[in-house]
């Protein structure tokens, strides 16, 4: 089979000189792309993230070290919760598949587990397809355990490693997500399935990149198998998960992203991200890729206390919500908006700072009548 | 997110204090409320780690499980919880005062009047931010089924005593918060928020430290420098100067702070099951003493500071007066409080784990009906929400320029007041739309007749129509006069009941059929099966 698309050999040696000499590139995960495509826009994070900067070090070298951290109880809780899913060749997990979303299938009685070791991420990935082809063909059941994935992220490639794919008797492949968060009385916390979701999209894209240079062209299935504890236990529960809105999504933005090369190009010559610099030169360097920051960054991104700090020093409206934003036009600065709403600025004929107008008009009445009802004064 | 609420957040950035988006306080706070600050084991289905609980702000009761993922000690929290809450629950449901309520006469089938006994004041439950409200129903829900001793000897593993009974009030409480309006149990960061615009979005406000920052900084100090320290700054351990408001904990603190004293702990207790004399054994129950001292004063030190900021946020609140119709909604607290002490003392089994069709139908229908009538009580409380409502268009203010007499026609013609308002705002009328004013706190109705000049002009006529008494001539200040200042509203101020749901007989198969059915019997709810590692 073809090696996976690594567009531009010169592409390499580009984004290995903005990490800085010697700085290994930070892998990719589908956590981090669904947090990308859910900013598309953002070139800053397009860039660092396609030049495998590792964004921790970078904000902690910039002075707003990031606040993303796990705690050591629920790291062994994860992997306990995992290692228990798995155990005795997958047999708990291939029964829950056929019970979720292939019953007329026959029941599996023994899966294959195929060793997926090998030499680096792009060893891995050849060997996974390879492992994917053999399943399809044989006919059985057969667990991949940590499998090795490479998608075409805005023109460099991304490594994934979901938690486990697995291969039915029809061929077709079906995504697998375990998590540690209990599904109580049948549901979950919506928010984090919501982001395994999103994740599992992204895994269900790097598969069909797969199967569509296969002969048989096996079908990626588009319900992927959440797995959680149920209720207080340690004991597995599934649920399937239709990720066809997901996979859209993500598709579109990350089609949407701009091209790595492109943000490259625009950067002046001998832009640096290698955390050892000094702290000017980074913030320069950061500085020169435009950012679209939104609060909604805090929860994903590693550099979000610094575009956030520059967000609000620039008085940029967006720093309070997205919302806000398409609330208030053309108007994007805290400044601009309240120059607006006192009527020293801005056009009285333009709708939304007339409606500003109003607003700044009915919330002064609406106080001073609170202030003199406070001050015993009847209301007017 | 209205234009006004957009306008006070960019007004707190610019003065560096948040703004109030209320001028009242909206929801009730009890003299006496009980505070719970508590902490999850990161990584578990809700093992609490420990908590503050208490109703004396000097005084808060410190719970602490030394090691989470001990059933034993588990339950021991939980029955010391219990016998924190439960008198404090009990003290309220032994106070009541006589009602009238309508219930249906069985017999005849009509609508009669009965008197039945009302929780004179009902208890109130405080914690510090959303995701609390989300741990008091899992907790809760891990109680309730639980089986005491005493109700199924053979349980592997009996629940002390009044536990289940806890998870029942949880329950309740926890339900209740998703009414709107309602004041039962309450996140302090949603009063806040409700009460003030910070400088930060609404996702940085769930941050209580950093929302009292912009709120009331400390020293004159901005609120955005203040917010940015209570968020991030750290000591030169690496652990936040302001925890979490909880129920998880900082991954620093974790990893490293607690994880090494639990595993002191227990390795201390590990030694002392070992001991193989008595003096050997006092020794080493020292050593397990100091460890669990040592987790009680970690467990301490991330839930005090989360504790005080609790009451000062209180503190802040009560500067607000309260508004006119939340006693109103209080009361609806007190019933709902009521009716659940009738259901323990009625024997009926906990609620269960999924409602049934009816059951939940009827929640929709009154969380939907209260969200109005909380939009409603609370524009009429507070002319900011009102200046809100305006603004959309969904209520005019101004000044009655002129009133015209004149009568219904008909056998007995009434009177129809025809009342000339001029107003600034430009709400949504079509012709005879209806608006209400609110006429010694009772609505009162009138009809848009049309503009006096151009369309979509300042100067609109309505037509009074009802509460002017019975006589030819209205009653004395029941029409507004010339000159006189008017508020009227194109939503009603009283929520109707939707349409009932048909009589349990015709209940259709979509929920679950009629009584009696074998299908919409539900089975009565299993405790959960205990496993070897479960938490709660």
């Amino acid at each position: 089979m073809p090696p996976p698309r690594t567009r531009g050999r010169a592409l390499g040696p580009r984004l290995a000189e903005l990490r800085g000499p010697e700085v290994p590139p930070k892998a990719l995960d589908a956590r981090a792309l669904a947090a990308l495509a859910a900013n598309p826009g953002c070139r800053r994070r397009a860039l660092l993230d396609g030049a495998g900067v590792n964004k921790t070090a970078l904000a902690s070298a910039l002075g707003s070290p990031s606040a993303f951290g796990m705690s050591q109880f629920a790291f062994m809780r994860g992997n306990a919760f995992e290692a228990r899913v798995k155990a005795d060749g997958g047999a708990e997990l291939l029964r829950l598949v056929h019970e979720k979303l292939d019953p007329s299938a026959e029941p599996p009685a023994e899966g294959a587990v195929p060793d997926l070791a090998a030499i680096g991420p792009q060893g891995r990935a050849a060997r996974t397809a390879l492992a994917l082809r053999e399943a399809s063909a044989s006919g059985g059941w057969t667990l991949l355990d940590h499998p090795m994935l490479v998608l075409d992220v805005a023109g460099s490639p991304a490594f994934l490693e979901p938690d486990a794919v697995v291969v039915h008797p029809d061929g077709s492949w079906t995504v697998v997500e375990i998590k540690s968060f209990p599904m109580l009385d049948g549901s979950a916390d919506p928010a984090k399935v919501g982001a395994a979701a999103r994740q599992s999209a992204v895994y269900v894209l790097a598969l069909e990149e797969v199967a569509v240079r296969l002969d048989s062209a096996p079908e990626v299935r588009h319900q992927v198998l959440l797995v959680c504890p149920k209720d207080f236990t340690n004991l597995p529960t599934a649920a399937a998960v239709d990720v066809r809105k997901q996979r859209a999504v993500t598709r579109r933005q990350l089609a949407r992203l701009t091209r790595v090369e492109e943000i490259a190009d625009s950067l002046p010559e001998g832009t640096c991200f290698a955390p050892d610099l000094p702290r000017e030169e980074l913030t320069a360097a950061v500085g020169a890729l435009p950012a679209t920051y939104a609060p909604e960054c805090l929860a994903a991104c590693e550099l979000a206390f610094h575009c956030r700090s520059r967000s609000r020093e620039e008085g940029a409206v967006t720093s309070l919500g997205r919302s806000l934003r398409a609330e208030l036009g053309g108007l994007t600065t805290v400044e601009d908006v309240l120059a607006a709403a006192h009527g020293t600025a801005g056009d009285p004929g333009d709708a939304t700072v007339a409606a500003l107008r109003r607003a700044a008009d009915l919330r002064a009445e609406a106080l001073g009548e609170a202030a003199a009802r406070r001050e015993g004064t009847p209301c007017p | 997110m209205s234009l006004i609420a957009t306008l006070s957040r960019l007004e707190a950035v610019r003065t560096g204090r948040a703004q109030a988006v209320a001028t009242v306080r909206h929801r009730h706070l009890s003299e006496r409320p009980l505070v719970l600050v508590p902490l999850t084991t990161a990584g578990e289905a809700g093992a609490p780690l420990g908590a503050l609980v208490g109703t004396d702000r000097d005084a808060p009761r410190l719970l602490v499980v030394p090691q989470p993922r001990d059933r034993d000690l588990r339950f021991a929290f939980l029955a010391e919880l219990a016998d924190i809450v439960l008198p404090y629950v009990d003290a309220y449901a032994e106070v009541v005062e006589a009602a009238e309520r309508s219930e249906t006469d069985p017999e005849s089938g009509k609508r009669v009047k009965v008197e039945v006994d009302l929780c004179a004041d009902a208890p109130q439950l405080i914690v510090p931010s959303r995701t609390g409200i989300d741990f008091v129903r899992l907790l809760g829900r891990a109680m309730r089924f639980r089986r005491t001793a005493e109700q199924d000897p053979e349980a592997p593993h009996p629940a002390p005593p009044r536990v289940p009974l806890l998870g029942r009030w949880l329950t309740h409480f926890g339900e209740r918060a998703r009414v709107p309006g309602s004041s039962l149990l309450l996140a302090l960061t949603d009063l806040l928020a409700r009460h003030w615009a910070t400088g930060q979005s609404s996702v940085e406000d769930q941050h209580l430290g950093a929302l009292l920052a912009w709120i009331d900084p400390p020293g004159g100090e901005s609120g955005d420098a203040a917010a940015r320290r209570a968020e991030l700054a750290r000591d030169a351990d690496g652990q936040l100067l302001c925890p979490p408001a909880g129920p998880a904990t900082d991954p620093a603190f974790d990893n490293k702070l607690l994880a090494p004293a639990i595993e002191r702990y227990d390795r201390a207790r590990a030694a002392l099951a070992a001991s193989e004399d008595g003096l050997e054994a006092d020794d080493r129950l020292g050593d397990l003493t100091a460890a669990e001292q040592e987790i009680r004063a970690l467990v301490e030190s991330r839930t005090r500071p989360t504790w005080d900021a609790v009451w000062r946020g209180l503190d802040l609140l009560r500067e607000l007066p309260e508004g006119a119709h939340v006693a109103d909604r209080w009361t609806r607290d007190r019933w709902s409080f009521t009716s659940h002490r009738d259901r323990i003392s009625a024997g009926e089994p906990p609620q269960p784990r999924r409602d049934d069709a009816v059951t939940a139908a009827n929640k929709l229908a009154t969380r939907e009906r209260e969200q109005a009538r909380l939009d409603a009580q609370e524009a009429l409380d507070d002319p900011l929400v009102m200046a809100g409502r305006r603004l959309a268009g969904e209520a005019f203010a101004g000044e009655v320029t002129e009133v015209v007499m004149a009568y219904s026609e008909g056998r007995r013609p009434s009177p129809r007041p025809l009342v000339t308002v001029r107003t600034e705002d430009r709400p949504h009328l079509g012709e005879r739309t209806k608006v209400y004013r609110s006429l010694g706190g009772k609505p009162q109705a009138a009809e848009f007749v049309g503009y006096d000049g151009p369309e979509g002009g300042d100067l609109l006529v309505l037509r009074i129509v009802d509460k002017m008494g019975r006589g030819k001539e209205p009653e004395e200040g029941s029409v507004p006069q010339k000159g006189d200042p008017v508020c009227f509203t194109l939503f009603e101020h009283d929520q109707r009941g939707g349409a009932k749901l048909p009589d349990p007989e015709e209940t259709p198969w979509t929920h679950g059929g009629p009584p009696g059915e074998p299908d919409a019997v539900p089975l009565p709810e299993q405790p959960d099966p205990p496993t070897e590692e479960d938490t709660l």
